[in-house]
């Protein structure tokens, strides 16, 4: 049989009628927003369901939207099924004074790399991580780069005239 | 040819002179090619361009035999150490030349990880500009490092200037 998006989401908003908070298909895509309580629950079911068989974690990454209050930063979960050539995704959101979410490690090994990631640029805590440090910024970074309130460019750039340079006090300040 | 005195079958001048003759036509450079830059030095070294055509056939490809760091490429701030590293590890006499953008300034990264430019860690001597240079811009920075070989005095590494120099970019 093959996955369609009606499918899937009958299949999850069964199982878990009260995690789904909401659901989309931008651009087709399925894409569902559940709780960081029944994330993991969600994942281990979507990955053992005989029907779904949704096996493969493509992408892990987070997010960070300053101006939804309480859920400032979000976790997506790209997720694909290689037996039926399925995608689709699954957002979480929780305030961002209380990062914390759950290892998706205990589902998939390789979400290993891919938390370390986000704990990297959005300072994401993943409970469970068995080696939650930096893996690419230098490791005495103090800030989480990705985050809105800290500013791309480079302090310490002496060349640019900030005027003809868009770092005039607009580009990237929306959320000064 | 340097200043001196010739005749038949002789040519007088002074040590310094002959030494940095010597030295500016045999430099071995060590590529530290990060990115694009690093491409343009392939064309560079092949045979369209030849960079042996000044001596240079010998890469070095360790830091411990290497006269002449080309830094070619964008360098992150995690590659600073490193790239420091490698500087130190060079014998005296030695010098660096920043090719490209990147090297130079940080060109367009101006971002919270890229170094803006070498010359925040290492000491430069040349300075290439483009995005990335042409094969004839980077000869052209070569010349002018041979330039900068043949006129250095011999007394110049163990001058207080060159220590203060180093000194600002706590190395040895």
């Amino acid at each position: 049989m093959k996955l369609n998006n009606d499918i899937v989401f009958a299949a999850i908003k069964r199982q878990f009628p009260d995690a789904v908070l909401d659901h989309s298909e931008p651009h087709g895509m399925l894409t569902l927003e559940t709780t960081r309580e029944q994330i993991i629950p969600m994942l281990v079911f979507v990955k053992n369901d005989p029907e779904l068989q949704v096996n493969f974690l493509t992408s892990l990454c987070g997010i960070h939207y300053p101006q939804n209050t309480d859920k400032e930063l979000g976790i997506v979960y790209h997720l694909h099924s290689f037996l039926h050539n399925f995608r689709f995704r699954i957002k979480v959101f929780f305030p961002i004074n209380d990062p914390v979410i759950p290892t998706a490690t205990t589902v998939w090994p390789t979400a290993n790399w891919m938390e370390r990631e986000t704990y990297d640029f959005y300072g994401v805590l993943f409970t469970g991580h068995p080696n939650l440090k930096r893996i690419l910024n230098v490791e005495d970074l103090d800030v989480f780069p990705m985050r809105k309130e800290y500013r791309l460019e480079d302090g310490t750039r002496t060349d640019k005239d900030d005027r003809f340079f868009g770092r005039d006090g607009h580009v990237g300040r929306e959320f000064d | 040819m340097p200043d001196g005195y010739g005749g038949e079958g002789f040519f007088a001048t002074s040590l310094s002179k002959a030494i940095g003759l010597a030295r500016a036509n045999s430099i071995w450079p060590l590529p530290f090619a990060t990115s694009c830059c690093g491409i343009e030095f392939m064309a560079t070294m092949g045979t369209n361009y030849d960079l042996a055509r000044f001596g240079m056939e010998r890469l070095s490809f360790s830091p411990r035999q290497a006269d002449l760091l080309m830094v070619m490429g964008t360098i992150a701030k995690k590659m600073g150490p490193v790239l420091k590293q490698v500087y130190t590890q060079m014998a005296e006499p030695k010098w660096v030349i920043a090719v490209g953008a990147c090297a130079s300034s940080g060109g367009i990264f101006d971002t919270y990880s890229v170094l803006q430019g070498i010359d925040k860690v290492i000491p430069v001597d040349v300075y290439v500009p483009g995005c990335p240079p042409r094969p004839e811009q980077i000869i052209d920075g070569v010349m002018k490092i041979q330039e900068l070989v043949k006129n250095e005095p011999l007394r110049r590494r163990f001058s207080p200037e060159y220590q203060h120099l180093l000194d600002k970019y706590q190395i040895g």
